[in-house]
């Protein structure tokens, strides 16, 4: 039989995170599938009292903590330590994880500690034939796999919209305290810091996401590039949505060849191989002619939008559902004058 | 005193991102059609790893660089071609399959028995460098394995800046959520950085730096262990390119005004 523990770090509120919530209904239905598999919830932070009893009713047997000053912040060392110290006590052969970055970092380590086996960017778990088995992409988001795995524990980051969030747990949960050895800490947490000192363009909630590519900042019909304006009209149609801001490859990349570039644009907007693959219900590309490496940064993106002035642009044929085929100089002026009605 | 860094950077071979890729079944488990003929490329956040390495190595002396590839033989010496021009490193060769689909923990235990090999590193100096993940697996998991085995507990990932300060101390700076960084301070080496993009360019090909590479290049490529990783206790039921073709609606030869209508509405749908 089966055991599983979830794991969970607290936000700096004290809280869960979103994608906690998330993952924590994955383990509660895979819990269910497995025919009634016992389930732990294993949390680290500072004071868990509130986070736990904000999930007490999500049927697990115990609320294992690691509590202390030392876990409240995101550091290889005793993020590991925590986790190693609840993987041992809960005897788990599942460790459902949140994909945090936090736990992205220290997961993975703790499972060669314990000798398990690890995988991330899980986007599925089902019971087969009862026994579980995860679906992952491979080949960055190319193409998909569904596997099992002999070895245990076996440990599962799952990426965030993935599973829906659970609400209504709320109860009194008893909580036992994990003894930690404390490891060396040979490294201070400074703080978190913003990529770029212009507007915070990485939204990760946002309804929409906004990719501009680089035929923004490229010679228009008037044998000029227009960089000014195309800051501008990003910059306002950004605020009127409240899109998060994608870019292709070619856009950011121009700053490390000394090109111009949107000032608020840094490697962390770019989606697809080397960026991210953000998940958003909708997407809006403009000035993107894009390929493949840039189209799997769009996988989880649902429903797609383009704005090129090649009808035979690339990445919108087939991948799109609809492509305008216009000036998006001209089109995004007319959608910032709507948006501000 | 030596006071440089002894920086040892894991990365290997991948399909160019430009090329499609099919899954085919093989007798060792999933594999990529003509994955032997596909032309390839470093990893890229390892690649990036590699010129921050590099970088770094520059400006601090008594610094070296060192390239741990896992990958066939013969793959590795065309990859080499395209990177020996690029900056000073010293390969070590590890003769092994390269795919997405070996598992990460066999691969960590190939790497970090190699780095433990490796003549004259010192470990006390040691900054392992590599991608935050790769552009097969896509796991982002074998750098924090390999530092387990090694012992190191200072790690990082996602790395876009190290700067070492004053003090020898590392100042980090990692991606997390929302566009944010993490920036932490590291009483120095050894520690473990698995990077994002970093802050550096692909460096301009130097013939130069090609020659004194290829000095230690052929001997490694010719040394390479063969190094067994597979994929264990892994069963992959199903790989397969999802086959989701839009059936794009082309709107030509409308007013702006109308366009900006429609995705208005859209928006507030
Ligand atoms: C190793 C590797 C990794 C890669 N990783 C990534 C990645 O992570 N992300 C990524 O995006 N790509 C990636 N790529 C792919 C590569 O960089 C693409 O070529 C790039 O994404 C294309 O960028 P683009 O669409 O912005 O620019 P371009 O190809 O320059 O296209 C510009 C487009 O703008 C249009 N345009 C110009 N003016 C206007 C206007 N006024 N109105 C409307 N349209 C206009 C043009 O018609 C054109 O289609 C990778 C490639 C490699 C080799």
């Amino acid at each position: 039989m089966e055991k599983i523990l979830f794991l969970a770090h607290t936000d700096t509120a004290g809280a869960l995170p979103k994608v906690a919530l998330e993952v924590l209904g994955g383990a509660m239905e895979t819990a269910k599938s497995l025919g009634g598999a016992p389930l732990t919830v294993g949390l680290l932070g500072g004071d868990l009292k509130a986070a736990a009893d904000s999930v007490a009713g999500c049927g697990a047997e115990s609320f294992l903590a690691v509590s202390g000053d030392e876990f409240t912040v995101s550091r290889y060392a005793t993020d590991a330590a925590a986790a190693e110290a609840l993987v041992r006590k809960s005897d788990a052969t599942l460790v459902v994880v949140p994909a945090t970055s936090r736990f992205s970092r220290a997961i993975p380590g703790v499972a060669q500690r314990v000798e398990g086996r690890v995988d991330t960017h899980v986007t599925g778990i089902e019971i087969e034939a009862g026994s579980p088995q995860i679906e992952r992409w491979y080949y960055r988001q190319r193409m998909v796999a569904k596997l099992a795995r002999e070895g245990r524990p076996w440990f599962m980051l799952v990426d965030s919209g993935v599973f829906d969030a659970v609400d209504c747990l709320a109860g009194s949960a008893a909580l036992e305290n994990v003894a930690v050895e404390m490891p060396a800490t040979r490294t201070q947490v400074l703080g978190e810091e913003a990529a770029t000192a212009e507007a915070q363009t990485i939204r990760p909630e946002a309804e929409l996401l906004f990719v501009a590519g680089a035929g923004w900042t490229k010679k228009q019909a008037d044998g000029q590039s227009h960089l000014p304006e195309a800051e501008q009209l990003i910059l306002d149609f950004l605020r009127g949505s409240l899109a998060s801001l994608g870019s292709s490859k070619s856009l950011v990349d121009q700053s490390g060849e000394g090109q111009e570039v949107l000032s608020f644009m840094s490697h962390m907007n770019q989606v697809g191989q080397t960026g991210s693959t953000p998940r958003h219900p909708k997407g809006l590309a403009t000035c993107c002619h894009g390929e493949e490496p840039h189209v799997v940064g769009w996988r989880f993106i649902k429903e797609r939008r383009a704005v090129n002035l090649d009808p035979g642009c690339g990445w919108a044929q087939g991948k799109a559902d609809v492509l305008y085929v216009a000036d998006a100089f001209e089109v995004m002026a007319k959608v910032n004058e709507l948006l501000g009605k | 005193m030596a006071t440089g860094f002894h920086i040892v950077v894991c990365g290997s071979l991948v399909p160019d991102p430009l090329q499609t890729l099919e899954p085919v079944e093989t007798p060792s488990g999933p594999g990529l059609k003509n994955e032997m003929m596909l032309p390839s490329v470093l990893d890229p956040w390892a690649a990036h790893a590699l010129y921050e390495a590099a970088h770094l190595a520059g400006s601090t002396s008594d610094s070296k660089v060192w390239l741990v590839s896992l990958g066939p033989k013969a793959r590795l010496q065309q990859l080499m071609m395209n990177i020996a021009q690029k900056v000073p490193f010293e390969l070590v060769a590890l003769d092994g399959p390269a795919g997405g689909f070996t598992d990460a923990y066999e691969v960590a235990a190939a790497l970090a028995g190699a780095i433990e090999k490796i003549d004259g590193l010192d470990r006390s100096r040691l900054l392992l460098f590599g991608g935050r993940s790769s552009a097969s697996r896509d796991a982002g998991v074998t750098m924090q394995m390999v530092g387990e085995r090694l012992g190191i507990t200072d790690q990082f990932l996602a790395v876009d800046k190290l700067t070492v300060q004053d003090d020898g101390s590392l100042r980090v700076l990692e991606r997390i959520e929302g566009g944010m960084y993490l920036a932490s301070g590291c009483e120095g080496p050894p520690a473990v950085c698995a990077w994002s993009t970093g802050e550096l360019p692909e460096p301009p090909n130097n013939p130069q730096v090609g020659m004194q590479n290829m000095r230690t290049i052929m001997p490694a490529l010719q040394q390479a262990q063969p190094a067994a990783v597979g994929a264990e206790g892994l069963d992959f039921q199903k790989v397969e390119v999802p086959q989701q073709r839009r059936d794009t609606k082309i709107v030509k030869d409308v007013p702006a005004e109308e366009i900006a209508r429609e995705i208005v509405e859209w928006l507030r749908s």
